[in-house]
C-alpha cells in the first residue's frame, strides 16, 4: 500500500465546558491516516474517540473547541474552520459518517429515496432525474433489493439492519473519500453485524475509500482494520498494523484491554479486569494517565508523560516500558494464544 | 451425569401470546427446557427471537398462553396462591440490561435496593432493612456509605452492581439475567462477569444467562439453548454446541462471530440462514435429544443427517 496521508492530525486538543469547569477530551493527538487504509480507533466509552473523529467534519457540540493542534486535509486545516460554509464543503462532500444507532439517525417522516436525494442535492447539486438514477444506484450498492420500490418507503418500513444500509447509503451517495463509522454495528444482532461489515468491506473497494472505525469491539476491529490506534484518556497510547497492535502489544492498557476478552478466560477462573477508573479529565493529569491502574507502573510514570517509542517504522507506543533503561516486563501469558488464535 | 442434577427449574411447550385474543401473535412459540440447580443457562438468539419474553414469564411479568413453567415442582405460572407468588417474588429475581434506564433517577440507593423488602419483608424494622442494604451492597463491592447516594452519582459499572444488589438482598436461588453486560464497557464487563461467578460459587446460585453475545456466553454459560423466532433450534453443553454445532441456525450464528485475531478473519461474506432451505410440508419437525444432552430441531430426514454427522465424529 503506498502510504500518503490524506489526513494528518498534528498535535490536537480539544476542551469542553461543562458547568463552569474545563474538561480536557483530547490530549495533543497527532494521526496521519492514509489514502485507502482502514483505521480502528479502539478504546473505552470517555477515552475520546468519538471526539477526535468529530473534529474532522466540524461536529463538535457547541461548548466544545479545538484549543491547539491542526487537522490538515487537502492542503487547508480543518481546525481553522469557523464558519458553517466552509464546513459543509467538507461535511458528506469529502469526509461521510455512518453513526451508530439506524434507529435513530434517519428522519422518520421523509421516504428513504428523499433523504438519499436530499444528501445529493446539498453536496452534489444533483436534482430530478440524475439525482434519482444516483439515488437507485447506490441503494442497488448497499444491497437493497428492489430499490424502486422500497426508495419510496418510509424509515420504519425497514429493520434495524436494513436501515443501517440505508445511513451507509446516504454516506456514500456523494462520493466522499473517508468514511468515519462511528460504533456501526453495536446496535445490531451478530449475524447482521456480519453482513454490514462485509457490505462496508465491499463498497470500501468499489469506492476506493479510507476509511476510520471507531468501535470498542475488538472483534471487529481485527476482522475490519489495516491499523489499529488504541485511546486512552483523550490519547492515543498505542498504534501500529492490525497485527502488531494484537500480536505485539507494548502498551499496559493494550495488554490490559486485551486480556480483558472473554474470549481468553478460562471457564471457572476469574476473567481479567482493569483495576480501577480512567482519570477524570476535567483535572490536570501528570504523567501517564494510565498509571495508577497499572501493576506495571514505573516512578516515572507519575512524573512525566512518556513520549512516543518506536517499535517499528508502523508502530509505536507512549509508555515509558519502551526506554532503554526500563526494567523488562514481559507481556501477559495468556496474549501469546491470539496469534495461535486456538479457542476463540 | 444428568440423573445426579437436580431440576430447579422447568419449562414445559411455554406459549407466549401478544395483541388481541382473536390475532395473536406468538413471540413463543413451545419451548421446552430444564435449568438444574447451580447452572448457568444461556438462552442466545437475535432481537426479536424471544429470549427476553421467555425470561420475562418465567418471572411472571408476562402471563403464558399455553405450557407449564416448573420451579422447585410447583407450577408457577397462571394463576398461583398468593403465598406462592410471594415466594416466586422472593426467589426468582431479575438483572436488567441498561444500569442507565433500570435504576430510578430519583431516589436514593438504599431506597432502590431494599425495594423489594418493603413488599415482602413488612415487618422489618428501619435498622434491619438498613443492614440487608449494606450488606447487599459489600456484597457486590460496593461500599455501605453509598446508600445515601443517587444512581446519576455512579459509573456504568457501578450501577450495574447496583441492581445486582437490589436482586441479592431478596436472597433469591434463582436469576434470570438478561443482557447484563451488553451496555457495559470491555474492561467493565470482566468486572461484572467475574462478580456473577464469583456470587454463584458463593451463594450457590442459578442463572439463566440471556445474552445475543457468544463469546461471553462460551466463557460464562454451562449449556446454552438457541432460540430463533420464539422455538428452540439447539439445546447442549457449551462446547458440545461451539465444537459440533448441528442445526444450520446455530452454524450461521457460530460464523458470525468475529475472531479478535486479525490472521484469522473472515472474508468470504457471511452464510446466511434461510427457513425455506427446510422442507415441513410432509414431515414436521420435532424437538429431539439427540444425543446425551444435545437437543436439535428438525424433521425424521433432518435428524437422520445429524446423527450421521455425529456418527463420523
Amino acid at each position: 500500500m503506498e502510504k500518503t496521508p490524506i489526513l494528518s492530525v498534528q498535535d490536537l486538543n480539544v476542551k469542553f465546558s461543562l458547568r463552569g469547569k474545563v474538561l480536557h477530551a483530547i490530549r495533543g493527538v497527532s494521526l496521519d491516516l492514509y489514502k485507502g487504509e482502514t483505521l480502528a480507533i479502539v478504546g473505552e466509552s470517555g477515552s475520546g474517540k468519538s471526539v477526535l473523529t468529530k473534529t474532522f467534519m466540524g461536529l463538535l457540540d457547541t461548548n466544545g473547541w479545538i484549543d491547539s493542534g491542526s487537522i490538515f486535509y487537502n492542503g487547508q486545516d480543518l481546525a481553522k474552520y469557523t464558519a458553517e460554509k466552509e464546513w459543509l464543503t467538507i461535511r458528506g462532500k469529502e469526509i461521510a459518517m455512518v453513526l451508530q444507532d439506524p434507529m435513530t439517525s434517519l428522519n422518520p417522516l421523509k421516504t428513504i429515496g428523499a433523504q438519499i436525494e436530499e444528501a445529493l442535492k446539498l453536496h452534489q447539486n444533483l436534482t430530478g432525474a440524475a439525482a434519482h438514477q444516483r439515488m437507485i444506484e447506490t441503494l442497488t450498492d448497499v444491497g437493497i433489493t428492489e430499490p424502486e420500490r422500497r426508495a419510496k418507503q418510509y424509515p420504519h418500513e425497514f429493520s434495524g439492519g436494513m436501515r443501517q444500509r440505508v445511513v451507509i447509503a446516504i454516506a456514500i451517495a456523494c462520493k466522499p473519500k473517508i468514511l468515519i463509522c462511528d460504533e456501526p454495528t453495536t446496535a445490531l444482532d451478530v449475524t447482521i453485524q456480519a453482513q454490514i461489515l462485509h457490505l462496508i468491506r465491499e463498497l470500501v473497494r468499489k469506492y476506493e475509500l479510507t476509511t476510520v472505525y471507531i468501535t470498542h469491539d475488538l472483534g471487529v476491529v481485527a476482522n475490519v482494520a489495516d491499523r489499529v490506534a488504541v485511546m486512552y484518556a483523550g490519547d492515543i497510547v498505542e498504534i501500529g498494523t492490525s497485527q502488531e497492535v494484537f500480536y505485539d502489544a507494548r502498551h499496559p492498557y493494550t495488554w490490559a484491554l486485551l486480556s480483558s476478552l472473554p474470549q481468553l478466560g478460562v471457564k471457572g477462573e476469574e476473567l481479567f479486569s482493569i483495576k480501577g477508573t480512567p482519570p477524570n479529565l476535567f483535572l490536570e493529569i501528570k504523567g501517564d494517565a494510565f498509571a495508577p491502574r497499572n501493576p506495571h507502573a514505573l516512578k516515572i510514570d507519575f512524573e512525566e508523560r512518556p513520549p512516543f517509542f518506536e517499535v517499528s517504522p508502523t508502530h509505536k507506543a507512549r509508555t515509558w516500558l519502551l526506554d532503554p533503561r526500563a526494567p523488562k516486563v514481559e507481556p501477559p501469558e495468556v496474549l501469546s494464544r491470539l496469534k495461535r488464535g486456538e479457542e476463540i | 451425569m444428568s440423573e445426579k442434577k437436580e431440576v430447579l427449574l422447568s419449562v414445559k411447550d411455554m406459549k407466549v401470546a401478544f395483541g388481541s385474543r382473536r390475532k395473536p401473535f406468538y413471540a413463543v412459540r413451545g419451548v421446552s427446557f430444564d435449568i438444574y440447580k447451580g447452572e448457568t443457562f444461556g438462552l442466545v438468539g437475535e432481537s426479536g427471537s424471544g429470549k427476553t419474553t421467555i425470561g420475562r414469564a418465567v418471572i411472571r411479568i408476562y402471563e403464558t398462553a399455553g405450557g407449564e413453567v416448573v420451579f422447585k415442582g410447583q407450577k408457577i405460572n397462571g394463576a398461583i396462591s398468593k403465598e406462592l407468588d410471594r415466594e416466586v417474588t422472593r426467589k426468582i429475581q431479575m438483572i436488567f440490561q441498561d444500569p442507565m434506564a433500570s435504576l430510578n433517577e430519583r431516589a436514593k440507593v438504599d431506597y432502590i435496593v431494599a425495594e423489594g423488602l418493603y413488599n415482602v419483608d413488612k415487618h422489618l424494622t428501619t435498622q434491619e432493612r438498613k443492614e440487608k442494604v449494606d450488606a447487599a451492597l459489600m456484597d457486590v463491592g460496593l461500599l455501605p456509605e453509598f446508600a445515601s447516594r443517587f444512581p446519576h452519582e455512579f459509573s456504568g459499572g457501578q450501577r450495574q452492581r447496583i441492581g445486582i444488589a437490589r436482586a441479592l438482598i431478596m436472597q433469591p436461588e434463582f436469576i434470570v439475567a438478561d443482557e447484563p453486560i451488553s451496555a457495559l464497557d470491555v474492561s467493565i464487563r470482566a468486572q461484572v462477569l467475574n462478580l456473577l461467578s464469583d456470587l454463584q460459587k458463593k451463594r450457590g446460585l442459578t442463572y439463566l444467562f440471556i445474552s445475543h453475545d457468544l463469546s461471553v456466553m462460551r466463557f460464562i454459560c454451562d449449556r446454552i439453548a438457541v432460540i430463533h423466532k420464539g422455538l428452540l433450534m439447539e439445546l447442549a453443553d457449551t462446547e458440545t454446541l461451539f465444537r459440533h454445532p448441528l442445526h444450520p441456525y446455530t452454524q450461521a450464528l457460530l460464523s458470525a462471530v468475529p475472531m479478535p485475531s486479525p490472521d484469522h478473519r473472515q472474508d468470504a461474506p457471511p452464510l446466511i440462514y434461510d427457513e425455506s432451505m427446510h422442507d415441513y410440508s410432509k414431515d414436521q419437525p420435532q424437538w429431539c435429544e439427540i444425543e446425551p444432552n444435545h437437543f436439535v430441531r428438525g424433521n425424521q430426514a433432518e435428524l437422520e443427517k445429524y446423527r450421521k454427522q455425529l456418527a463420523e465424529e
